[in-house]
């Protein structure tokens, strides 16, 4: 018996490497995850003993308008951030992938925002470019346009919580710019000779060849934007009129303000759900537009 | 018109696009230095980058913080968490990266799967129930709750990194090692961790600027003021503000910036390399 568990370890050494993160992972992840999905069965107040009532809290999302509002309120988040943001990103890679002086300066400039913008310091500033009294009124002011109360009309605050990560391309950009240093010099060569225009060669070209990463950007955009938290929290407090309130605001108002842990539960799924039909139809969509070198695709 | 003419116009525009561009991208950044030296008078009423009478009051009242305790207090409870966080991480992450790109062993594959799974987990589906399990085990009000998951490897990003890194280190050292009789760990710690080093650190600073950056942790889990972070303080001083002391926020806001800001200038090309190994590779 000893001799068997000794050949055990030997054989399965790495095991002993990978046991903290599969303790952390059992403990902090794998039990919250299925502690909510039982949660969002019951009805569940920090304060009262959960007495289990079935689906009842998916009815009343759905029957809540303005819980629908903010998933539709996520989703328009989502659809304008993701691909503003790849577009941007992607268009000025290419631009920095040319012979440009000052690449590592403009580098530099366009990729600080991404690395502030998620602290409360740049959400403060936000604040006050977009009161109505702020820089950007007082910019618009001087091309003769009046000011514009951005944060109190609903559509002025989902622009700016939309501008706010707009801004933030950076991080995107300087993996495709990574990517777009990869695709080999003779390819664009060859296409110059044949006589393709440089907007030809970036869709013939360069787009194809760095499919793979379009596809890890946009994954792994869709997914924190779904979950979009900050900016909506300390810019405009998910108002007005509730246009910034996305799932997850929603889902902290629903936990840690009114104390509802088994409707709040339901709304996570929901959107864990969601979530993941996405990244699925992505992953699925892959063998369609999606180019790897290596012909083994993952 | 000549190529070459055309060519240098088309240099020419493209300069254009990226000086307009990065101005505007640093514009607003620029503004809030200028901006927390000017009175408050002259806050909202001049879009210029320097002030007309420069004023200290900013940094004066933003400096006395609240109650007693002074801005420098908050931010030093800041990195009470993020620092032992950071060292967590990049320990925990290189030990679980070595032994997925390093070893064979009974459901590799499965737990493999299991750990890119949790890199689209959601944080908002596990808030509630880690909030009753921290609860429970009375780490509420402590800064356990954010340092623990990391000790345990938490971040899966950064193992994720890791093990994309140790597979493009070649095999050949660590069996030299080997043969010359050094085990499992020796081999982690004298081989591995020194030719890993500039993905390790990379890791560090990420978790570094993510940590301190981070928003919702401690504001589910922190809630006596003498304990805030210097991101809750902030939002709580910005919504206390009765009177128009604006410059004070903001001058508050930008001392809190500046160890984030230190950190990139100083170490630029490593967050460079480590976004763009994690996201090339993959």
């Amino acid at each position: 018996m000893e001799k068997r568990k000794k050949r055990f370890w030997k054989r399965n050494i790495g095991l002993a490497f990978i046991l903290p993160w599969l303790a952390g992972f059992c403990i902090f992840k794998l039990y919250p995850f299925l502690a909510s999905l039982v949660y969002s069965f019951h009805d569940y107040n920090m304060f009262k003993t959960a007495s289990f009532i079935g689906l009842k809290n998916y009815q009343n999302i759905l029957q809540d308008k303005l819980i629908v509002k903010a998933f539709i309120q996520t989703f328009k988040y989502a659809f304008f951030t993701v691909p503003l943001e790849l577009i941007f990103a992607l268009f000025i890679a290419y631009i920095l992938s040319g012979k440009i002086r000052g690449v590592n300066l403009f580098r530099t400039i366009y990729y600080v925002p991404s690395i502030l913008g998620g602290s409360v310091s740049v959400a403060v500033l936000w604040k006050f470019l977009f009161k109505t009294e702020g820089l950007v009124n007082i910019l618009l002011g001087k091309l003769g346009i009046p000011a514009f109360n951005w944060l109190g009309n609903p559509d002025g605050a989902f622009f700016v919580i939309i501008l706010l990560k707009v801004w933030q391309f950076g991080s995107p950009m300087v993996i495709f710019l990574a990517a777009l240093k990869g695709v080999s010099a003779d390819l664009y060569e060859a296409a110059a000779i044949d006589g393709a225009t440089r907007w030809r060669q970036f869709f013939k070209i360069t787009v194809p060849l760095i499919t793979p990463v379009i596809f890890y950007n946009f994954v792994t955009q869709l997914c924190h934007k779904f979950q979009e938290f900050n900016g909506p929290f300390i810019i405009t407090q998910g108002g007005p009129l509730r246009s910034t309130t996305l799932a997850s605001l929603l889902v902290y108002n629903e936990a840690f303000k009114r104390y509802e842990l088994g409707l709040a539960s339901a709304i996570a799924w929901l959107l864990f759900l969601i979530i993941m039909t996405f990244t699925v139809i992505a992953f699925v969509s892959q063998k369609y537009w999606v180019y790897y070198a290596d012909e083994e695709g993952r | 018109m000549g190529k070459q003419q055309k060519q240098r116009i088309n240099t020419f525009l493209r300069y254009l696009l990226l000086i307009g561009l990065g101005i505007i991208m640093i514009y607003p950044l620029c503004w809030m230095v200028g901006a927390s030296f000017k009175t408050n008078a002259e806050l909202f009423s001049s879009a210029s980058i320097f002030p007309l009478e420069p004023t200290l009051d900013g940094y004066r009242n933003g400096y006395k913080g609240y109650e007693g305790m002074t801005l420098l207090h908050f931010m030093g409870n800041t990195y009470k968490f993020v620092l032992p966080k950071v060292i967590v991480t990049v320990i925990s992450a290189t030990i679980t990266a070595y032994g997925f790109a390093r070893f064979q062993f009974v459901g590799k594959k499965f737990f493999f799967a299991v750990l890119l799974s949790t890199l689209f987990l959601p944080q908002v589906v596990l808030n509630a129930p880690q909030y009753i399990l921290f609860n429970e085990i009375g780490w509420l009000n402590s800064y356990l709750p954010i340092v623990v998951p990391s000790m345990l490897a938490g971040d899966t990003f950064f193992v994720y990194m890791l093990i994309q890194f140790l597979r493009g280190i070649p095999r050949e050292l660590e069996e030299a090692a080997e043969i010359d009789g050094c085990n499992v760990v020796q081999r982690l710690w004298y081989v591995i961790v020194p030719m890993l080093k500039p993905s390790i650190v990379s890791c560090a600073l990420f978790q570094f600027m993510w940590a301190s950056n981070d928003f919702m942790g401690p504001l589910i889990y922190i809630n006596s003021v003498r304990k805030y972070p210097v991101s809750i303080f902030l939002r709580m001083s910005m919504d206390t503000e009765t009177g128009f002391d604006w410059n004070r926020i903001l001058a508050m806001s930008l001392i809190a910036m500046i160890p984030s800001l230190f950190v990139f200038f100083l170490a630029q090309d490593s967050f460079v390399d480590g976004i763009s190994a994690g996201g090339v590779k993959g």
